[in-house]
C-alpha cells in the first residue's frame, strides 16, 4: 500500500470562493444519486440542538482537515431509509452507518472535483458522534466552509475545516 | 443469464445492501450474495465459498481493498475471480494501482444502478 509519506505533494491553497460551490455541488450530487433527493438551502434559523448525529471524515495530504455532516436523529433515519429503500421506522443502527457513508461520499466527491488535489489526498474511515453535549475545538486556523441544507424540513449541516 | 455468486466487500453495511440491490437492478441473477466488512474477512469467506464476482471498496479498516486485491493474486484458485472496485477514493493513483494489481474495473461513489451495470456486466462477459 502506498502511504502519504511515500508521496510528494503540495498542500492546496484554500480558495473559499471556488470551493464553496464545489462542496455544495458535491452534496447535491450525493443526495440526488444515492437518496433521490433534491436539497435546497435551509432558510430558517437553526439551533445546534437539532443536530444530534455527526459524522466526521478526516482528510490528509494536499487537503488536511475534517469534513463533518450533522443532522437530527430522525433525519439520519430518513436518509438511511431512502438509501436502503425501507421505511425510516425500520432503520436501526443503519442510520449511523448511512450518515458515515454519506460523509465519506461527499468528501470523496468534493476532493475529486479539485483538479490535481484528489490524487494526493486520502480519507479516513468515518467517525460517528451521537449527542450534542460536546465541544469541538478546531486547529485548522479558520479555513471553514459551512453550508446548511433543508432535508425533509430539517437542517442538515455540512462543514469543511481545513488547515492552513 | 447464468446465476452469479457475488461477494461484496465494504465496511458499510448500508453500502453493501445498495450494491446488492444495484446488481439485481442491473439484471444479474444472483444465486448467492456474501458480505464482508474488510479484505481480511473477505479472504476468510473465499477460503470456503467460491464466487464468480467480487465488488470491493478501497478505504476499509483492517485490510483495505488494494491489499485485498494484491492478496487475491497470490492464491491460485482466487486469481481469476473478476474484481470491480467501488470507492470514493476515485483518485487516479488509486485506480491505476487497483487495476495494476488485478482489478478489472472501478465504480466511483456516488453511483447509479446504470453505472453498476455498465461496469460489471463486461467483466463477466455479459
Amino acid at each position: 500500500m502506498t502511504t502519504l509519506s511515500e508521496k510528494k505533494f503540495a498542500t492546496a491553497a484554500f480558495d473559499r470562493a471556488r470551493w464553496t460551490p464545489l462542496l455544495e455541488l458535491s452534496v447535491h450530487e450525493v443526495f440526488d444519486i444515492m437518496l433521490s433527493t433534491q436539497l435546497c438551502p435551509y432558510q430558517s434559523a437553526v439551533a445546534a440542538s437539532e443536530g444530534e448525529f455527526t459524522a466526521l471524515v478526516g482528510l490528509a495530504g494536499s487537503l488536511c482537515g475534517v469534513l463533518s455532516i450533522r443532522c437530527a436523529d430522525q433525519s439520519a433515519r430518513i436518509m438511511a431509509g431512502k438509501m436502503l429503500d425501507i421505511p425510516p421506522e425500520e432503520v436501526d443502527n443503519n442510520s449511523w452507518d448511512a450518515l458515515g457513508e454519506i460523509a465519506n461520499m461527499i468528501a470523496g466527491n468534493f476532493k475529486g472535483k479539485l483538479s490535481g488535489v484528489g490524487n494526493h489526498c486520502m480519507l479516513s474511515v468515518p467517525t460517528i458522534i451521537v449527542g450534542t453535549d460536546y465541544e469541538a475545538r478546531s486547529i485548522t486556523g479558520g479555513n471553514i466552509i459551512e453550508a446548511v441544507f433543508d432535508f425533509e424540513k430539517r437542517p442538515f449541516w455540512v462543514t469543511l475545516e481545513l488547515h492552513e | 443469464m447464468s446465476q452469479i455468486r457475488a461477494l461484496i466487500v465494504d465496511d458499510s453495511s448500508v453500502m453493501r445492501k445498495i450494491v446488492e440491490r444495484s446488481l439485481r437492478q442491473a439484471g444479474l441473477d444472483l444465486s448467492s450474495v456474501r458480505e464482508a466488512g474488510n479484505g481480511a474477512e473477505a479472504l476468510g469467506i473465499l477460503d470456503a465459498n467460491p464466487v464468480d464476482l467480487i465488488l470491493s471498496d478501497i478505504n476499509m479498516p483492517v485490510m483495505d481493498g488494494l491489499e485485498f486485491v494484491r492478496q487475491l493474486q497470490t492464491v491460485e484458485k482466487l486469481r481469476g475471480i473478476p474484481v470491480v472496485m467501488i470507492t470514493t477514493e476515485g483518485s487516479e493513483s488509486n485506480v491505476v494501482q487497483a487495476l495494476s494489481l488485478g482489478a478489472k474495473g472501478y465504480i466511483r461513489k456516488p453511483f447509479t444502478p446504470d453505472q453498476v451495470k455498465e461496469h460489471v456486466l463486461p467483466v463477466l462477459g455479459l
